[in-house]
């Protein structure tokens, strides 16, 4: 067994009632309703190795969260097949659940009114881990997360930050081989981020955990994840590498120039070039910015020619960004 | 088990974080024994006995069946219909336990601790301010005991039950308030059952309410028979197995049913 989650045809519909409109229409609502069947996640497949982070994302109703759900057992799918750490996750619930570790970027799993180590002293109970065990590890996940000093406050006298690594490391309580996060970071200031993603990184390599998440925050996505998967509408439209997804998409380079002098949009087209370059003038900063396609040395035989010709206050070389990258792929909705 | 029991223990410290509700709890409780005695006191005038039960039985119907309730009572139903509701049973599905008997252990964790922090001395005290007559035989204080651990069993399945609906309806707040008066009316706990017309009371026979509190205060009150009290526990006893039936039918459709809402 070398893969944690084996996928095949997965499909979840919801039918969801639609109200008829006006008065008239809400009266014949009470007798009979109108259901029309959406199917959130559209006979899906995809396997995923131990071991492996794998970023699940997509845009908002794109069915992320509706399949995690059913990779943890919570949802049963309308059609298709799903085996987690060599189980059926809604039929053998409970004992898959001993599993997995989950966490809930919007919902809380820890008691709200009662300190946070009552909440890790019962999950240690329902996971049954012994208390060598429990040592051995929390010890070590307490200390990376910073968290120590927090454990004996009530859950809701903690800031967002603070809340989420307690609730991190209450996933985590029972070493599970296998970790979903659903948006672990929404929310979250930059430093606490950082040290998420630097725990992640760490208990991956230590334990070999194999992590599922999904995320806006394509920063994550680029610190932790070397497999993409991107559903839209139900279906999956790309999984692969995530460098290969940048070197397809990210073809252009974009050179913004500044001039110290007035320079026109024609006196920079009219640049002596053996091969084509898109010019594009900003006004508002004055600068001129060259799109053109990354190949042996067209940048550096651009660079000299405007260099000859102009006299330069500034240049930035620009890679397009994994966030404009999604964007586009969002827009055409194809890869 | 030891899992249960941390969740036990987990409602305890619940309820002691809650210390406002507990304060206006025995508030409450001690406004409605006082209200029924004086109630009960003036229908009985100058009368020393109405359907076989003296003022001083009705007056300790009146008070055990309270302190009773104090143990058996819970909003399971309601908690479930919230967590529904705002999604969080999602957080309760990815735990390897079962959620209804997490509720179930829950409820008791709340009844425990009820029982001995509330029943107890506010029993001692509604016995110094107000005539009542305490059991002599630890018999019956032995079936008494016995009598509301099933009381507690049929309650919560009842409430087990209205929250599964919550699966299905998404919005059952008006049918949590129809059952919570719906018990404390034909359970016994406002008006004692044998004092409801007969074609009332034989309907009553053949529903689960009266074991809820009317078996526990009538044992309570030496208002039964020895021979009752045995017919009584059985009935009661057979009750929960019954709606065990009901429930588990239910969740297995709920659990494909359920739709975790807002996102």
């Amino acid at each position: 067994m070398s893969d944690a989650i084996q996928v095949k045809q997965l499909r979840k519909e919801f039918k969801s009632a639609s109200s008829r409109s006006g008065l008239k229409g809400a009266f014949r609502d009470l007798l009979t309703r109108n259901y029309k069947i959406v199917p959130a996640v559209n006979d899906i497949n995809f396997t995923v190795k131990k071991g492996e982070m794998v970023a699940y994302i997509g845009e908002n109703g794109a069915g992320k969260s509706t399949t995690i759900k059913m990779l943890t057992g919570i949802l049963e799918p309308t059609a298709g097949e799903i085996t987690v750490n060599g189980m059926n996750p809604h039929r053998e619930r409970e004992k898959f659940t001993q599993t997995i570790g989950v966490v809930f970027g919007q919902r809380s799993q820890l008691w709200w009114d009662i300190a946070v180590q009552e909440s890790f002293r019962l999950l240690k109970k329902v996971y049954k881990v012994t208390d060598e065990q429990y040592n051995d590890h929390m010890e070590h996940v307490i200390k990376t997360l910073d968290i120590g000093p927090l454990l004996d406050k009530p859950v809701r006298k903690l800031s967002l930050g603070q809340r989420m690594r307690c609730e991190l490391a209450a996933a985590l309580i029972h070493n599970p081989p296998l970790l979903f996060l659903d948006e672990p970071t929404i929310g979250l200031d930059v430093l606490v981020k950082l040290k998420i993603r630097e725990f992640l990184k760490e208990i991956n390599e230590k334990y070999n955990t194999t992590i599922l998440l999904t995320t806006h925050d394509l920063g994550d996505i680029e610190a932790l994840c070397e497999r993409v998967i991107m559903l839209d509408e139900g279906k999956i439209i790309y999984d692969g590498e995530l460098q290969s997804l940048k070197d397809n998409w990210a073809e252009e380079k974009q050179i913004h120039f500044q001039f110290i002098e007035q320079v026109a949009l024609h006196e920079v087209q009219s640049l002596p070039l053996p091969f084509d370059v898109n010019w594009v003038c900003d006004e508002k900063s004055q600068t001129y910015i060259a799109l053109l396609k990354e190949e042996s040395d067209h940048i550096s035989q651009l660079v000299s020619a405007v260099v000859a010709h102009f006299k330069i206050k500034d240049i930035k070389i620009h890679e397009t960004s994994i966030e404009e990258i999604v964007r586009n792929i969002y827009e055409e909705g194809t890869v | 088990m030891e899992k249960y029991l941390a969740m036990i223990r987990m409602r305890f410290l619940m309820m002691l974080a809650y210390r406002t509700d507990y304060y206006t709890g025995i508030l409450i409780y001690s406004i409605n024994i006082g209200a029924y005695y004086f109630l009960w006191n003036a229908i009985y005038g100058e009368k020393s006995s109405i359907e076989g039960l003296s003022s001083m039985q009705m007056t300790t119907y009146v008070a055990v069946a309270w302190m009773a309730r104090a143990f058996y009572f819970n909003n399971i139903d309601r908690e479930i219909a919230t967590e529904i509701k705002d999604g969080k049973v999602a957080i309760e599905m990815i735990r390897p336990y079962n959620y209804l008997g997490m509720k179930t252990m829950q409820g008791l964790g709340e009844g425990i601790f009820r029982f001995f922090f509330f029943s107890i001395p506010g029993m001692l005290l509604v016995a110094f301010i107000f005539p009542i007559e305490l059991p002599h035989e630890p018999a019956t204080w032995g079936l008494f005991g016995i009598s509301l651990l099933f009381s507690f069993v049929i309650n919560t399945q009842i409430n087990l039950l209205t929250g599964i609906t919550t699966f299905f309806l998404y919005n059952n707040a008006g049918l949590i308030r129809a059952k919570r008066v719906i018990i404390d009316l034909f359970s016994g706990l406002l008006l004692p059952i044998s004092f409801y017309p007969i074609w009332a009371q034989e309907v009553m026979k053949y529903l689960p309410f009266q074991g809820i509190s009317y078996v526990p205060s009538m044992i309570f009150t030496n208002g039964y028979s020895s021979g009752e009290i045995g017919m009584a526990l059985l009935q009661q006893f057979i009750w929960c197995i019954i709606l065990i039936i009901p429930i588990q039918l239910l969740w297995i459709v709920a659990k494909k049913q359920l739709i975790i809402q807002g996102g």
